[in-house]
């Protein structure tokens, strides 16, 4: 179940990437359709957030620790928010790249928690 | 939030409250890594001194100095106007010589390093960010200097 999750987060991430890094390369701020996509992956990462509490609360064990694994899981729900309120500060294709930059940095957290969780 | 495209000229923000803006147009992009790099160091670091800092002492130190680093630069970066400009500009600078020293050390010596640190071999844990990001920010700090008004002379 998580590892199904994990998978989905990170591609999704990767065509948030792709989108929003289209978007910067034809000179173009975020637009709403931007953020319906980034509200799409943020509540993929909510979901990941809490079947991995629940997965813990129920006992299992995170291959490399509880404490590494609920920070990348805590890092992976903040990482497009934090990209996505910065793109509202900057209207133009940099804050695209901004949100771009920033699922690939989720992508890469999904890689690592990943092996966090399965080892 | 649909907005017409905007320009490359209004997109180099001027200072705002008699301090340059820094964090306009790339730079934001550049603020975004490295806030970026100061969460993952910092957590990192916080965690490795807490929890088995024995194990590698130097690995360790050094994982700290770099999130001391990382953090300065990005609160340099967002508080902006010309004295942040030149202390991030210095720390950058400080920043490109410990990845290149710590990455040589660790291709030298890998026996000094039981655990790696953010910036072993490069920083290629980190997809080489470490090593190409001092580079992209002192190009565009350098930069940031010339869209600034003329200075009054002091």
């Amino acid at each position: 179940m998580l590892d199904a999750l994990t998978i989905a987060v990170g591609v999704t991430a990767l065509a948030l990437a792709a989108w929003c890094g289209h978007a910067a390369y034809r000179d173009q701020p975020t637009k709403d359709w931007h953020f319906i996509g980034m509200a799409v992956v943020t509540v993929l990462t909510l979901v990941q957030l809490v079947v991995g509490v629940v997965q813990l609360a129920r006992g299992e064990e995170p291959h490399d620790g509880t404490v590494t694994f609920v920070a990348y899981l805590i890092g992976a729900f903040t990482a497009i928010p934090a990209a996505g309120f910065l793109s509202l500060t900057e209207r133009s294709r940099w804050g695209s790249a901004t949100v771009a930059s920033g699922a690939v940095v989720l992508a890469v957290l999904e890689v690592r928690l990943y092996d966090i969780w399965g080892g | 939030m649909a907005e017409p495209v905007t320009t490359k000229k209004t997109a180099t923000a001027t200072g705002t409250a008699g301090r340059s803006k820094l964090v306009a147009g790339p730079g934001v992009l550049l603020v975004w890594v490295y806030g970026v790099m100061s969460v993952g160091a910092v957590s990192r670091s916080v965690y490795e001194i807490l929890v088995r800092f024995d194990t590698a002492p130097l690995a360790h130190s050094l994982s700290a100095v770099a999130a001391v680093v990382y953090a300065f630069i990005t609160y340099t970066l967002v508080r902006g106007g010309e004295r942040a400009r030149r202390a991030a500009l210095v720390c950058c600078a400080a920043e490109l010589a410990g990845v290149l020293i710590v990455g040589t050390w660790t291709v030298w010596d890998p026996s000094a390093f039981p655990d790696s640190t953010v910036w072993s071999e490069y920083g290629m844990g980190y997809l080489f960010i470490p090593v190409l990001l001092p580079v992209t920010g002192m190009l565009w700090l350098r930069r940031s200097r010339g869209q600034q008004p003329p200075a009054v002379a002091p």
